[in-house]
């Protein structure tokens, strides 16, 4: 089954320069290895497609059951080059809590998402 | 020693709820007030305030602060630690020296000065002698624009300010100092903690790294069951309450808004993070893969485990530079089918650019209430949209393009598509970019100043 991200984690983003970074983190222990296996860095990348003109980056902070993504060259430039109405990237968060991922039925019973 | 230090935090940007200080003071008891001003590029619009009036260039609002609440952090022995000092540290002092002599407390503190982050008038020199300063982004040599620089500071680290409060200042004023730095120092003066303890300095500068943005890890942001958080109309400005091993307790004053829970401390931990392990101040190398949090009862959560490497041999410098011009327009268009007048309207606009021959470095538009935040995630705006925002954005190095395309905007109104409104503001304003330089900088080429000033 198809789930958003949204159900699974919260999340916060900020900016360095031209490169967002966004921080995702799962709503339980149990969630958080279905975000390692699911949220690669290159599906972020595809997600963010047209808006991150560089490379994505991710790092595990497992003892938060966290993953902190850089979305570089996201900002238009950043800080006060960017012409964007959101130019220290603080909505990317909410933008990737729109991704949808794929889980089992037995998956999203275990972890009382179905 | 002390068993327990309570850190308030004030201000978590210039510009920051204006009474939170004053809350921070009076709601309960704490040892330090810790209050961040300077944002990247704060310090160029300082340089520009002092270069129009010398005795300027520093965060005013921190002198009527200081003649509010100085009485009482006199009296209940609360320190004070600040960036606020910004392009004119002595200037700043100086301010709220005056301010503290009309308190009648002429005798009764001190207050400590850090300079030595300016380095504006040494950067020929600097430069001749081959420290390259390279942009840390894009790996430009800084000679492109050398011309156009508007300010160059380092940020220092804790060090300069512990000396300051170990000489017995009661308010430290620095100028381009780290946010971490200014809850770091208390610490390390008061539990003595040696300046290589990289696992206690590395705890430190977490505490205030969780800080440092104000009430955005007690409730304000928090994406988290937002809609259950407690009266954020008072909400309480986050306290760091810790202990010489290094761990603390994020918390707050009773009875003020917002909460203190886990999932909003993480929040505020993975802000504005770049690779976890290697979260660099002048301080240390924090790394954030080894804190551990836990419940320690209500708008409680200790903060523990947390270790650190040796600090790196640089400095970081914010260098700000001209960067050229630029201006935002906006209009209104209404239901009926207004993604699609918007969209005709900016059709039009560019246009009429393109037929006045003007050349732009960028020209942006979004659409306010289709995709301004999420841009094509969104998806297909809605048929039915009560309304759009247009919002074009140009940037260039000719300011007088800018300025034609400012009154490209209102004349939409009469000669575009209908249904439109949303343009009382007049035109455009044309802003000058200043932009923001990173680099970095041997330590050795640095010298921290720190002076005691008696009141």
């Amino acid at each position: 089954m198809k789930i958003q991200l949204v159900k699974l984690a919260h999340a916060r983003s900020g900016d360095k320069g031209d490169t967002a970074n966004v921080g995702l983190i799962a709503f339980s222990d149990e969630i958080y290895p279905v975000l390692v296996r699911e949220v690669t860095a290159a599906r972020v990348k595809e997600h963010f497609k047209g808006i991150c003109k560089g490379d994505v980056e991710r790092f595990e902070l497992p003892n938060l059951g966290a993953l902190n993504f850089l979305l570089h060259h996201s900002l238009g430039g950043g800080g006060t080059l960017s012409l964007m109405t959101d130019a220290q990237g603080k909505t990317f968060s909410t933008a990737l809590l729109r991704m949808m991922i794929d889980i089992s039925e037995e998956e999203a019973q275990s972890l009382d998402l179905a | 020693m002390k068993q327990q230090i309570r850190i308030a935090a004030g201000q978590g940007f210039w510009g920051d709820l204006p009474d939170a200080p004053v809350h921070q003071v009076e709601g309960g008891p704490i040892d330090y007030l810790m209050l961040d001003y300077l944002a990247e590029v704060t310090m160029s619009i300082m340089q520009k305030q002092r270069s129009r009036d010398p005795s300027a260039g520093y965060a005013k609002d921190f002198v009527p602060l200081m003649k509010q609440i100085l009485p009482a952090c006199v009296e209940r022995d609360i320190r004070v630690t600040a960036n606020a000092g910004g392009v004119n540290v002595e200037g700043c002092a100086t301010a709220v020296k005056e301010v503290a002599r009309e308190l009648g407390l002429s005798g009764k503190l001190k207050i400590g000065i850090v300079t030595g982050d300016d380095i504006m008038p040494r950067l020929d020199e600097l430069l001749g002698r081959g420290v390259a300063m390279r942009n840390m982004d894009t790996g430009a040599a800084l000679d492109t624009v050398r011309d156009r620089i508007q300010s160059a500071n380092v940020y220092l680290g804790a060090a300069p300010m512990v000396e300051a409060l170990n000489a017995g200042a009661r308010i430290v004023i620095t100028g381009r100092a780290t946010d971490t730095g200014l809850t770091l120092a208390p610490l390390i003066h008061e539990f003595g903690w040696a300046i290589d303890d990289w696992n206690k300095l590395a705890a430190g500068t977490i505490a205030g790294h969780i800080i440092e943005c104000g009430a955005q890890c007690s409730g304000g942001n928090c994406q988290y069951e937002w809609r259950s958080i407690p009266n954020l109309a008072a909400v309480g400005f986050p306290i760091v309450e810790a202990s010489p091993d290094g761990s603390f307790v994020i918390t707050k004053h009773e009875r003020t808004g917002g909460w203190v829970i886990i999932p909003s401390v993480k929040e505020q931990l993975v802000y504005e993070m770049g690779d976890p392990r290697d979260y660099i101040t002048p301080d240390c190398v924090a790394d954030f893969t080894t804190v551990q949090l836990e419940y320690e009862g209500r708008d409680r959560v200790r903060v523990f485990g947390i270790k650190g490497r040796p600090a790196t041999d640089t400095f970081k410098v914010s260098i700000s530079y001209s960067a050229g011009y630029k201006a935002v327009g906006t209009l209104v268009y209404s239901w009926p089918d207004a993604y699609d007048k918007a969209q005709a309207a900016d059709r039009i606009l560019r246009g009429r650019l393109d037929r006045l021959g003007l050349k732009f470095e960028e020209i942006l538009t979004e659409f306010v209430g289709a995709n301004a935040t999420h841009g094509p995630l969104a998806g297909k705006p809605s048929t039915d949209l009560p309304e759009v925002q247009l919002r074009v954005g140009v940037r260039s190095q000719n300011r007088a393009d800018v300025e034609r395309f400012t009154k490209e905007i209102a004349p939409l109104v009469l000669t575009g598509p209908p249904g439109v409104t949303g343009f009382a503001g007049g035109r455009p304003k044309v802003e000058e970019i200043v932009a923001y330089w990173p680099a970095l900088l041997p330590k050795t080429e640095i010298q921290p100043k720190v002076e005691l000033i008696e009141v």
